[in-house]
């Protein structure tokens, strides 16, 4: 399953790096995102992309997470080649990524500490 | 539903940035029964290319729309009493404020007294030797004849200031967004400098506003699974704010877009990183308990925002030549469309090579294929039935950032079967950096004209 079917997302940016909320669209998803759109997920989804620290922020009552992207923009807006130099589509590019299916999310959960 | 009994303001955006569309706020201006317009249209780099304009033409300088928007809004903001706050000043607030004033009088509108707020610009700073609490003093001040502007951003106390003196029109240079939307709030209800909850909530009027069409619908539609209404006609938004500071956010009745639960979250989190801790010049906004809530068609309640005291410093954006870049760009169609794009990028890079042509910087983009997310590079290129080849080149000259884009335009004859299409540029690079400067090094100051 994408995110994607769960989930929207805007992405914004400052300097060098990326900015990416995503929010359920029903609350009751909302424990999945907490529990399956972590740091590491977020990280290998965006390999050669993102090239220094994430940060995640949880929000409950928006039923929504923000990651915050370091040195994501190729060196930022001002300076980076790229065609998207804002990082404008991660936000799609984010609601891409699979999720583990219910079963398997589970077992994940019980396993993690 | 009545969100909050008594006094409220209402305020419009009607600009988000500077190319943004003009009959939105035309619109808010005749009915959207506001007491406020204001148009933000500064981005991170605006400033800093205002500011080369002004030195080709110390007339010039200020927002390239200034006059357009003016024309377009003053009769109807004249009519309802409604005043203007804006950015539109960008690297020269004075010389937008003579503009104003010749539109105001050409429109025959007298009587009107407009704010032209200065200060903002701080270059003379960034090249002294003492600028105690810049981290990277050295750095700026060895950009040497590279540097083009420094500009702080301000908070909302010159606004109210220019208010309270009676303007009708205020224009300002590089201020927070955010404090663009606080200041007549402050204004109106006579909040305190240092009432923190307040301030932090009327930052979040601000933060929801500042995109203008980004909270009615605008960026958010998906055709199939979030569809929005009419796009071609999308109303720009309305805050309706109690002394409290609680906001209703809405739009005029019958404009396009969609104000929804969904599209205040999106905006609410746009750009602020630590939804805790945005930082401003009037106050560090903590947004992480706010609560949204559908009261109605095209009307959403915002409360719980907070706040805690502001910093000792500012932002300052500087703005620096950073050398150049060129392009060139080809298009590939039907079968081996991508074979045959990959192709002519080897080729380009091996003449490079071959010439002994070095940029410190190149990059090879496949446009359909690779050019957003590199992750994607390996994905099913058969099935793609056209490609457009980009290549592009940081370099120390204009004549190397021009070579680019001719060694792209030769694949017409040298290179692959069937390339077409070519576009080359190459531009001068003005980059950003941002750094802090100590509150009290930066002295906000106001000019009023009269119609």
């Amino acid at each position: 399953m994408k995110l994607y079917e769960i989930a929207h997302a805007r992405a914004g940016d400052k300097g060098d790096t990326s900015d990416l909320s995503v929010l359920a669209f029903d609350q009751r998803d909302f424990p999945r995102l907490v529990d399956q759109v972590t740091i590491e997920r977020v990280r290998a989804h965006f390999a050669g992309v993102v090239h220094g620290e994430i940060e995640r922020y949880v929000l409950p009552r928006l039923g929504a997470l923000k990651f915050v992207l370091h040195r994501a923009l190729g060196g930022g807006v001002t300076r980076s080649l790229a065609l998207d130099a804002h990082g404008k589509c991660y936000s799609s590019l984010l609601l891409d990524l699979d999720l583990p299916d219910d079963d398997e999310a589970e077992n994940q959960t019980l396993t993690t500490p | 539903m009545n969100a909050h009994p008594g006094r409220t303001i209402r305020i419009g955006c009607g600009a988000g940035f500077s190319g943004d569309r003009i009959e939105p706020a035309v619109e808010l201006a005749e009915k959207g029964g506001l007491q406020y317009l204001v148009f933000e249209c500064l981005a991170e780099r605006t400033i800093a290319l205002a500011q080369q304009a002004r030195l080709h033409n110390p007339a010039t300088g200020y927002d390239p729309f200034l006059v357009q928007r003016l024309e377009a809004v003053l009769p109807a903001c004249r009519k309802n009493g409604i005043r203007i706050i804006t950015n539109m000043g960008a690297a020269n607030p004075h010389a937008a404020a003579g503009k104003a004033l010749e539109v105001a009088r050409r429109l025959a509108l007298s009587g009107l007294k407009i704010a032209a707020i200065s200060g903002d610009d701080v270059t003379h700073l960034a090249t002294q030797t003492e600028w105690p609490g810049l981290a990277n003093n050295r750095d700026v001040r060895a950009l040497g004849d590279r540097l083009v502007s420094a500009h702080a951003y301000l908070g909302a106390r010159p606004i109210v200031d220019a208010l309270a003196n009676g303007a009708d029109i205020v224009l300002t240079g590089r201020v927070a967004d955010p404090a663009l939307f606080l200041a007549p709030l402050i204004h109106e209800f006579g909040w305190a400098f240092d009432d923190w909850p307040r301030l932090g909530q009327g930052t979040l009027v601000g933060h929801l506003l500042e995109c203008a069409g980004q909270i009615t619908g605008g960026y958010f539609s998906d055709p199939d699974k979030q569809p929005v209404a009419n796009l071609a006609r999308l109303g720009f938004p309305i805050a309706e704010v109690s002394e409290q500071g609680e906001v209703v956010i809405t739009k005029v009745a019958g404009s396009g877009g969609a104000v929804t639960a969904r599209t205040c979250k999106e905006q609410l989190l746009y750009e602020i990183h630590d939804p805790a801790a945005y930082n401003t010049p009037d106050v560090v906004a903590d947004f992480s308990a706010v609560t949204i809530k559908e009261v109605g068609p095209d009307r959403v309640v915002v409360s719980g925002a907070t706040g805690r005291p502001r910093s000792n410093t500012l932002k300052v954006s500087i703005g620096y030549r950073d050398g150049f870049v060129g392009e060139g760009q080809i298009s590939y169609a039907g079968p081996g469309a991508v074979a045959r794009a990959r192709l002519a990028l080897e080729i380009v890079r091996e003449r490079f090579k071959l010439f002994r042509f070095e940029p410190p910087e190149l990059r090879g983009d496949l446009i359909g294929v690779d050019s957003v997310c590199l992750t994607r590079s390996g994905s099913s290129p058969s099935d793609i039935s056209e490609v457009r080849l980009r290549v592009v080149g940081r370099t120390a000259s204009l004549e190397d950032a021009q070579r680019i884009g001719h060694e792209v335009e030769s694949l017409y004859t040298n290179g692959p079967a069937g390339g077409g299409g070519v576009t080359k540029s190459a531009r001068e690079v003005l980059a950003i950096h941002s750094t802090l400067i100590p509150r009290a090094a930066v002295r906000p100051k106001i000019d009023f004209l009269l119609t």
